[in-house]
């Protein structure tokens, strides 16, 4: 059984509300944070333990918060962005619904650390029934004295607001979700500058995922070099994996970084295996935007190492045979699944969610939609392939946010992996809409795990 | 700001301009081939650029005091110059297949209906593809269509043409009291457009004519009445107690076909003469366009690189040599003698014997 941190009192009868969430210790760390910490120590203690972004890019979250421009007499912004729209996540929701007080307790302290007075939770409008959760969160963290004027009797003021988006994936990233915050069209800024120095209203803003900074609340408990322990490498303390796909057990877990893939797929404990005695195929290890890895490039890496479930090994072998962390969203595939038909509809999501301010995206994300389309419905050409592949090529680094990124990975870990089964889609036009190509030989090195 | 100049390198030339300049601006003070293209950047409207991305280019050398290269390509027109920059356009391959790129997804859902398009002649898109484009086109499906939305009797819109660069959006915003129009929807549907029905109606909204890059938006009393090639550029003035006045009238013998902003070398509206940007009214652009209206200061010269300027070419080098030259002294191959008669037509058909219009089967029956 690894470490839990954030989940630990997940399952608490009642722990949704205050007097439960208090009676089982919280807002201890707001406590420790606001009346025996300075701002500066907490942030230091942020950089100690070593947090990486939990949202996708894994940044540093201490290095961001010290980014923060702090000139005379301007506000600054805390925003927690709780837009999560990437295919394959949903730890925050989990997070946001069963345990509401922990993201406050956690969004307290970070602003007491970044000096904001007026916090935002940024949330997906199609979480309706979540911002009532959360709202009648903060009333009761307000009605205890947690929130509002004077916290404490330490003089910092906050206020933490819930605002619902439409339900764009674009607003996810942080300018687009800025723009949408002020009442604007969803449309990322250009960087520079950077949020840090004018993001919300033109003030300084930190962007944080909800998990970041639910993540804060144990560091001030435990203290950032304890923190720092749990893990490995620069892979600290406990990340949420929200699985899905072919398994036994789907769901949001929490593991410490240090169990291996084949353990998180197969061991009971995690997800199970996968159902009906069928094979790995492939997996998403990070939410949608990643790159997809066949089973053997999954379970070990190119040199042969196991491959483990935290930000470093995940990566190894870069884009060539590895993949990323991301957000969490873990996707397991098995045999049965078709990787072209995964793909088209990875690239019709991001079609549709393109924001359409910047050309190589909106156009290129189209037009893959619509190859892999025909490709998927046997009319495609070998020709159609390498075309897909250069289409990629002139989307990923070209656009102004990472959307364009986003979209040009799956394609091209897809036609990299799998360019096999492509080729197959081509030359079986009539095969291929009634059946599926199976495993190849990509997947044969494949044990029974003894797990 | 002091004036503190910063050494940049652009393509092995290095100038010097002030800090804060983006390299755009760097580059265009060179001027020539080292300028990268721009569709969507406008000098005069703040907060344009970084959208249509066909201005990447590469940075080898961040600064003097930061050396290292820049991993990405950047929009230049969005990146401030450093001391000691070195920023390669044409001398780098990669920004080159980038643009190419760009140029094709610009070109992806563009009707190419230029022979019946105002703007072919004058047109960014049309330069920007001869330029930088590749000779065909890989798309092979449908392009998008939208349904059509009427801005009043005025301005024409074509959204299929739309490569939505945002500068009329930010004309609007920057130039008129209320905003009317702007960006709908997402992605590869995103479209100009009025929120409900309306026409765009204000004393300065006749300018977002001349900041589009493209045929979406295009001038309704000059609809379909002319080529601009056809028509003569002459500079114009007159007393106007709402705008600047001075224009540049696009004339055929007497006649004044359309009224423009005076536009200088990359297409952008030229300062007026009280050193504002010649911004010019609707009255001056959709209800003068008789020559008694206006005082002729002259021809103006166009030094853009387009159709219109054919003739107009600076520095322009005549080839010395003839064709037989060339060739060594052998006369050119005619692939096709026009004086030949075609056989394709039947010449042994009499098509003035017939009293009725031909059908191909008074062809088919010989």
């Amino acid at each position: 059984m690894g470490v839990k941190l954030l989940l630990e009192k997940a399952h608490v009868e009642g722990i949704r509300y205050y007097d439960v969430y208090r009676r089982e210790g919280g807002y201890r760390s707001v406590e420790k944070a606001l009346k025996q910490m300075s701002p500066e120590a907490i942030v230091e203690e942020v950089k100690k333990s070593g947090l990486r972004g939990r949202g996708g890019a894994g940044f540093p979250t201490g290095l961001k918060w010290s980014f923060i421009a702090k000139p005379e007499g301007v506000p600054r912004h805390l925003v927690c962005n709780a837009d999560e729209s990437e295919p394959g996540t949903f730890k925050d929701r989990y997070l946001m619904e069963f345990l509401p007080h922990l993201l406050i307790e956690g969004l307290i302290v970070s602003s007491f650390a970044l000096g904001s007075n007026a916090t935002y939770i940024y949330i997906r409008g199609e979480y309706a029934w979540i911002p009532d959760i959360l709202e009648q969160a903060i009333e009761e963290a307000k009605a205890n004295g947690w929130l509002g004027k004077n916290i404490l009797g330490t003089g910092f003021d906050c206020e933490i607001y819930v605002q619902r988006g439409a339900g764009a994936y674009i607003c996810g990233e942080e300018t687009a979700l800025i723009e949408s915050l002020e009442g604007k069209r969803g449309n990322p800024r250009i960087k520079p500058p950077f949020p840090a120095i004018e993001g919300l209203w033109r003030r300084p803003t930190v962007v944080n995922n909800v998990e970041t900074l639910a993540a804060v609340v144990p560091i001030i408990n435990l203290g950032g070099e304890e923190y720092a322990k749990i893990g490995v490498g620069k892979s600290t303390g406990t990340k949420l994996i929200s699985a899905c796909g072919n398994i036994n057990k789907p769901g949001v877990y929490e593991i410490d970084m240090t169990i291996s893939v084949e353990e998180f797929i197969y061991s009971d404990e995690y997800c199970g295996g996968i159902p009906n005695g069928k094979r790995l195929k492939a997996c998403i290890p990070g939410g949608s935007s990643v790159p997809i890895l066949p089973a053997n490039l999954l379970l070990k890496t190119a040199k042969g190492e196991t491959r483990y479930m935290n930000y470093e090994s995940l990566a190894d072998g870069g884009f060539a045979s590895g993949s990323m962390m991301g957000s969490g969203g873990f996707i397991v595939l098995d045999e049965d699944q078709c990787i072209v038909k995964n793909t088209y509809t990875l690239a019709r999501f991001y079609r549709h969610e393109s924001c359409g301010q910047c050309s190589p995206c909106r156009e290129g994300t189209g037009w893959m939609e619509k190859l892999l389309k025909k490709i998927d419905s046997g009319k495609g050409t070998s020709a159609d392939i390498d075309l897909l592949w250069d289409i990629q090529r002139k989307i990923e680094g070209n656009t102004i946010c990472p959307l364009g990124d986003a979209a040009a990975w799956p394609v091209a870990a897809a036609i990299r992996h799998f360019r096999d089964e492509f080729e197959w889609h081509v030359s079986n036009p009539q095969l291929c809409l009634t059946q599926n190509y199976g495993l190849a030989h990509y997947a044969d090195p494949i044990h029974v795990p003894a797990v | 700001m002091s004036e503190q100049l910063f050494k940049v390198t652009i393509d092995n030339i290095t100038v010097e301009v002030p800090a804060g300049t983006t390299i755009l601006n760097a580059a265009r003070k060179i001027g020539g081939e080292v300028a990268p293209p721009a569709m969507c950047y406008y000098s005069k409207l703040q907060g344009s650029g970084g959208k249509c991305r066909t201005c990447l280019v590469e940075v080898a050398k961040g600064s003097e005091k930061d050396p290292r290269p820049m991993p990405k390509l950047v929009a230049s027109c969005r990146t401030t110059v450093m001391d000691g920059m070195e920023v390669k356009n044409i001398t780098s391959d990669r920004v080159l297949d980038a643009r190419a790129g760009v140029v094709e997804f610009l070109l992806l859902n563009h009707p190419l209906d230029c022979p019946i398009c105002d703007q072919a002649g004058e047109c960014h898109l049309q330069d920007l593809s001869y330029e930088h484009g590749k000779v065909g086109t890989r798309y092979e499906f449908q392009r998008r269509t939208f349904k059509k939305h009427d801005l009043g009797k005025y301005i024409q819109l074509h959204m299929t043409r739309c490569i939505l660069c945002y500068r009329c959006v930010f004309t609007a915003d920057q130039l008129t009291q209320k905003r009317e129009h702007g960006v709908l929807d997402r992605g590869d549907h995103a479209e100009i457009a009025t929120h409900i029905e309306k026409s765009l109606e204000n004393d300065f909204i006749g300018n977002v004519i001349d900041v589009c890059p493209v045929g979406a938006l295009t001038d309704k009393t000059f609809r379909f009445k002319n080529r601009v090639w056809f028509t003569k550029p002459v500079d114009a003035h007159r007393n106007c107690d709402k705008c600047c006045g001075e224009v540049q009238l696009w004339m055929r013998g007497d006649e004044v076909f359309r009224v423009t902003a005076r536009k200088d070398e990359w297409g952008e509206i030229k300062d007026a003469s009280n050193g504002k940007t010649g911004w010019i009214c609707n009255d001056c652009r959709f209800e003068k366009k008789k020559a008694s209206d206006w005082v002729i200061d002259g021809p103006s010269k166009v030094s853009r690189h387009s159709v219109i300027s054919q003739g107009h070419y600076e520095k322009l080098v005549k080839p010395k040599e003839t064709v037989v030259d060339v060739m060594n002294g052998s006369q050119p191959h005619l692939f096709l003698d026009i004086h030949d008669v075609s056989e394709v037509n039947k010449p042994t058909v009499t098509l003035s014997a017939l009293d009725r219009p031909a059908h191909s089967t008074d062809f088919g029956n010989q």
